[in-house]
């Protein structure tokens, strides 16, 4: 035998027990902080590297992020109006992800519920308001429903892998819109479908033109909670989601729970696209998912499936988001450094949950070394 | 003699369980060494700390006299340590030559060539019979387990560690690699041999390592003990081994499968021409190597798997026949057809282990009552009702059932399964990794459930617990019934042989051919 | 040359940052790595190989080629290695989702990408200013004598030195997965963790080293796109979703380098069919644009029906190991 080492390795990693909810928000936080610490120093970096103006402080950082999100009254709602459009979404992807069907077509799924609103607000002019507000929502969901089952049918089926066709879906949709703004472009040639009429917008609540959209989305957060925990579709979602073994053994029909399943997530995307086209953007683009489809997945997982740590998530990436394009603005820095920034900040809330999880343990030779005396 | 191994004060927790408290251990060079302990006593554990799969919290050990570190499974390998573990560590989709080579140095291009043919050498040495060209999936267990060893001599391990490895084999290969085991041992290897099974004990092994609750309770020669010492060092208290027995009452017949076909997903027939018979008030025992249809039997009786041929028949105590092919659990459960069925799979199938008891209790009856909401109220009265009668060790009826134990989640699921006072009881591995306790309070529910009228079916694989539990004991051998014995006459030979006569379906259709 | 010719020769070129994508993450997944951001580090490659090049040619007089190449190859390796190493200490050391971080690895990776591209269009005076002759040339430039050849001499010898590599890099990754040691191993890690480290692997470190050489040939499927496809230019979001058509193009391939060559063939005409075909009306040209995710899906679901076992993805794709789990 070659020489015997006695190298202590310096730590090995140890699986923690559940640790207490404070404490597990209390990593966050830390994470939360570091991470803004850190973005803090790249737009100091950032803004020190544009010719003619003086760089930013980091102090001034943080105040010019949260005069972009929150400095005015307009910009406030604008802040919690995408905020909740964003946990929309993520309230989309959050009964398919309990199933373990790892949908990332929310995308797709809310472009095909706003361009079915967006057809019934082209074609449905001068009807009744509640008439046609009741048939925009209507085509909205059935079309984010629609997109939604089809992978699931495969799925259910033949196993079809979800992830990809889901996301496949993401630009086949986009195809579709497309081709439909060709017929709906104005002016002609211009392939935009521009500013709908004002008599087809969704109304205002109590005259606040945002209020609709975040009191909506804020119902379905407690709808969904409500049906998560409380109903026996809930629980078959879950019990699927554990195990599909055990799911058939029980007698659920495993096929059938996940068409269902798929179709209200795509349903509640579809709400998402019913929104944008009818309330946020009043008009139909291949852009007015904006990326949301993907980074709902993140609000949704962060938010670890729960409805309501799922609003604090979105609020927060929206509020760097819009906080950090205004500086940009301000500085004419391109636009896509909040996504840098949201790359940023998500890598350290992502990592945080080692931490949360596991141990690192530096091991402790005082047994050994008595016996070594002895 | 310096021995060949020496582990000092070995501690190892895992969050809050202590697995190992200050373990001493020796294994000497040339012996069979049994390290023997009851389900959860921390013998598994304390060998992967050989093995190099976990790291010891505190402690020393010492190889041929020397203090090492063993971080890791190469660090094992390169002191001269193998284990075979009893969840084999075999890669499915590649062949035995590569498994066998996995991980080790040599030239950068692959020669699989010259690599076989110098397995091979090694393979006629110690007589092992084994093609090395094909993949691991298309193995019998024992197979697989052949190619661990050469796996492990091929690395020149000289200290091989083997986990429970007679859990799969019958009578006869258990005899087979006994006789291999004996011969390394003549040849200079140390053996350290995992298990909870006595008789393998007495018969194979030079001493015995006991463990208790994660603690050495001592070395014994093997010549100097016997059943009862052993059983009292491992249990701590006298125990009674006996496993009762009532005489069938009132027998009526309740199940019957006539000629029942089964494919899998695969393809591949996996039940063939089954038919058997099954009555009230009696246990009627499965026995067979691991994968012979035990599964499928069972399955295809809940509804679970699609009968291709054939007819499954359960009459009611009043009512005329029923016939369960092809209907799904839940239309059998509407039928009026009291079934219950104890999974292999208690985590993956049984129950879902993120959730408490109080919510697995409803897994079978959740869609009772009308309207689309869940009602907790009789699931939860159900949990704590189980918990207290089974003493069931939780922190509360809606702790996740997967951070019990395995002896708790088992009392979980067999409570949920006979609460429903079940006509046809079927369990499957009924008490695979349960302490000496909880296996007795699970034989003492089955044999209540026969003594209410039950048609218990028990899938086994220790022959001497269904020998001493059934009725009437049924072997199936590659997914035939190859017959049907009486438990209280029966021999364990006799047993054995039934589960290897006439091998598999595959082998049968291609002699055809 | 005839037109097909030339969309056969086309839709190679177009297939080819796909080709690279596609081989980077076979060996990312075959240490059980699922990989979602081979967006993110083929924009991360593209803009270092860019920079690289426009930073030097900005600062010398007489921008030496064969210079400016390697400066860009080394910056289009480093960040693209970047972004994979950012997602191996996640999922790796830290075992986040992979799912979730390879997919913020993407919005960070294309973030990077365009904010840089846009600072450097700022730099060079505005959108499309962007020059890296002498680079982009030499990346360019034909094999010469054999591509002057008629009719094999354009389809064979006509590309740049890129395009050679992506076929080498797909035949070495074949010779390194199926008939050499450490590609034995390698498989044996994504196929099960547990199995590999018991056989003496160091784990962690072949999923290292999988990961950020299968994040850095990504990498190089960006710096083709951008030096050789796009001759050195900068457009925003340019590359489309080449870089999810090349994660679509591993479950096509069935996870083997060699299927890569002409299931990205496959995929590049697809994505330029609609130029080659006369006549097509706006609304007819939107329908073809979408036909690669359509063959895509369809790929998908016939692949679904078959069960074979040598053609499942890696078993432990996608989990996260851990040794003392119990």
């Amino acid at each position: 035998m070659s020489n015997p080492k006695v190298r202590e390795p310096l730590m090995h990693i140890v699986k923690r027990d559940p640790m207490p909810f404070w404490k597990s928000m209390l990593i966050r936080l830390i994470a939360v902080v570091l991470a803004l610490v850190v973005c803090g120093g790249v737009i100091v970096l950032l803004t020190s590297m544009i010719p003619g103006k003086t760089a930013l402080n980091p102090l001034q950082v943080y105040a010019g992020i949260w005069d972009g999100a929150m400095g005015t009254n307009r910009r406030m709602w604008v802040t919690f109006r995408d905020a909740a459009v964003l946990l929309c979404v993520g309230l989309a992807i959050l009964p398919a992800f309990r199933m373990r069907f790892w949908n990332i077509g929310a995308e797709g799924q809310v472009l095909m519920g706003a361009l079915g609103t967006a057809a019934v607000m082209i074609y449905g002019k001068g009807l009744p308001p509640v008439l046609l507000y009741t048939l925009m929502a209507l085509a909205g969901i059935l079309l984010g429903a629609i997109w939604g089952i089809i992978p699931a049918f495969f799925k259910a089926r033949w196993n079809t892998n979800e992830t990809l066709f889901t996301l496949m879906m993401n630009y086949v949709a986009t195809q579709v819109v497309t081709f439909c703004i060709i017929f709906w472009e104005n002016p002609k040639g211009s392939n935009k479908v521009g500013s709908l009429d004002k008599a087809v917008w969704l109304p205002n609540i109590a005259g606040n033109k945002y209020l609709l959209t975040i009191s909506l989305v804020l119902f379905i957060a407690v709808a969904l909670y409500f049906y998560m925990r409380y109903t026996k579709q809930g629980y078959e979602i879950a019990v699927v989601g554990e195990s599909e073994n055990t799911a058939r053994y029980s007698g659920i029909n495993v096929s059938k729970v996940i068409m269902r399943t798929m179709a209200l997530s795509g349903a509640i995307a579809g709400v998402c696209g019913f929104l944008l086209a009818g309330d946020v953007g009043h008009t139909i683009s291949t852009g007015l998912a904006g990326g949301r489809g993907f980074t709902a997945i993140t609000v949704a997982w962060l938010g670890k499936l729960n409805p309501f740590a799922m609003i604090v998530v979105a609020f927060f990436l929206v509020f760097m988001e819009r906080g950090s394009s205004q500086i940009a603005t301000d500085f004419n820095l391109s636009e896509s450094a909040s996504e840098i920034l949201t790359g940023i900040i998500l890598f350290f809330i992502l990592g945080c949950e080692f931490f949360i999880n596991y141990r690192l343990e530096f091991r402790s030779r005082k047994h050994t070394e008595e016996v070594v005396k002895a | 003699m310096t021995p060949m191994i020496e582990m000092r004060g070995i501690t190892k927790r895992f969050g809050k369980v202590v697995a190992n408290e200050n373990v001493d251990f020796v294994v000497q060079k040339g012996e069979i060494l049994s390290v023997l302990g009851e389900n959860g006593s921390g013998k598994t554990t304390l060998m992967n700390m050989l093995a190099g799969i976990y790291y010891p919290d505190e402690g020393q050990i010492f190889v041929d006299g020397q203090e090492v570190v063993i971080r890791s499974p190469r660090d094992a390998f390169e002191l001269g340590i193998g284990m075979i573990h009893q969840h084999f560590k075999l890669v499915d989709v590649l062949t035995a030559a590569e498994n066998i080579i996995l991980g080790l140095p040599g030239k950068l291009r692959l020669d699989m060539k010259k690599i076989t043919a110098d397995i091979q050498a090694l393979t006629d040495k110690y007589g092992f019979e084994i093609d090395l060209s094909k993949k691991i999936y298309e193995m019998s267990v024992s197979q697989k387990q052949t190619v661990e060893i050469v796996k492990m001599l091929y690395r020149g391990a000289n200290i091989l560690i083997l986990d429970e490895p007679t859990a799969v084999l019958t009578p006869q290969e258990t005899d087979k690699l006994f006789t291999v085991l004996r011969n390394m041992r003549d040849q200079g290897h140390s053996i350290i041999i995992i298990t909870h099974k006595l008789h393998e004990v007495l018969a194979l092994s030079d001493r015995v390592a006991v463990l208790r609750k994660g603690m050495s309770i001592g070395t014994v020669e093997t010549a100097s003990a016997t059943e009862m010492s052993l059983t009292e060092m491992m249990v701590g208290e006298k125990v009674v081994l006996d496993i009762e027995r009532p005489e069938p009452e009132n027998q009526q017949l309740r199940l019957k499968m006539e000629g029942v076909n089964c494919i899998n997903r695969e393809g591949l027939t996996v039940l063939k021409d089954a038919s058997f018979e099954c009555y009230s008030g009696e246990i009627l025992g499965i026995a067979g190597i691991a994968g012979s249809g035990q599964r499928e039997l069972l399955e295809s009786i809940a509804g679970l798997q699609a009968v291709t041929e054939g007819s499954i028949l359960y009459k009611p105590k009043t009512r005329d026949w029923v016939e369960l092919t092809h209907h799904t659990p839940e239309e059998i459960r509407q039928f009026g057809v009291r079934l219950s069925f104890v999974p292999e799979d208690r985590l993956g199938m049984g129950l879902v282990a993120a959730m408490g008891t109080t919510d697995n209790m409803m897994l079978r009856t959740y869609r009772d009552g009308f309207g689309g909401l869940l009602r907790r109220k009789k699931p939860m009265e159900m949990s704590e009702r189980i918990i207290r009668e089974l003493s069931i060790v939780t922190p509360g009826p809606d702790a996740p059932v997967g951070r019990m134990s395995g002896g708790n989640v088992q009392k979980v699921l067999v409570g949920r399964e006979i609460a429903s006072r079940p006509r046809v009881l079927m369990v499957a591995y009924p008490v695979r990794g349960l302490d000496i306790h909880s296996s007795h309070t699970i034989y003492r529910l089955l044999n209540e459930q026969k003594k209410n009228g039950a048609a218990v079916i028990c899938v086994g694989e220790d022959l001497d617990v269904l020998l001493a539990l059934c009725d009437r004991i049924m072997v199936l051998s590659g997914g035939r019934i190859t017959g049907i014995v009486d438990g209280r006459t029966a021999t364990k030979e006799e047993i054995g042989l039934l589960m290897t006569k006439s091998s598999s379906i595959a082998e049968e259709v291609a002699a055809n051919e | 040359m005839n037109i097909w010719l030339t969309f056969l020769s086309k839709a190679f070129t177009m297939g080819m940052t796909i080709l690279y994508g596609a081989n980077g993450e076979i060996l990312t997944e075959k240490s059980g790595n699922l990989n979602l951001g081979v967006p993110g580090m083929m924009y991360m490659g593209g803009i270092g190989g860019l920079m690289g090049a426009f930073l030097y040619e900005r600062a010398v007089e007489t921008p030496v080629p064969i210079v400016g190449v390697v400066l860009s190859l080394l910056c289009a390796l480093l960040f693209s290695g970047l972004g994979a190493l950012i997602y191996s200490v996640l999922t790796i050391s830290l075992r986040a989702n992979q799912n979730v971080t390879g997919l913020a690895l993407t919005t960070f990776g294309v973030g990077f990408g365009n904010f840089f591209g846009g600072s450097l269009s700022t730099m060079a005076g505005g959108v499309g200013q962007i020059s890296t002759a002498a680079t982009s040339g030499l990346f360019r430039a034909k094999i010469p004598f054999l591509s002057d050849l008629p009719v094999v001499g354009e389809l064979l010898f006509g590309y740049g030195a890129l395009v050679y590599g992506g076929i080498l890099i797909t035949i070495v990754l074949h010779w390194f997965l199926y008939k050499s040691r450490p590609g034995l191993n390698l498989r044996s890690v994504g196929e099960s963790a547990a199995t590999a480290d018991a056989a003496g692997i160091n784990v962690n470190r072949y999923k290292y080293m999988a990961t950020i050489i299968g994040g850095m040939i990504a990498g190089l499927g960006g710096l083709y796109f951008v030096m050789d496809y796009s001759t050195g230019g900068w457009n925003n979001n340019g590359f489309g979703d080449l870089g999810w058509l090349a994660v679509a193009l591993v479950i096509f391939a069935r996870w083997r380098p060699l299927n890569v060559i002409w299931g990205s063939w496959l995929f590049g005409g697809l994505c330029i069919l609609y130029l080659y075909i006369g006549g097509l009306s706006r609304h007819a040209l939107e329908v073809f644009r979408a036909l690669p995710y359509l063959v895509t899906i369809i790929v998908l679901v016939i692949t679904s029906l078959r069960k074979k076992r040598e053609d499942q993805p890696p078993a432990a794709l996608g989990l996260p190991y851990f040794r003392e789990e119990r």
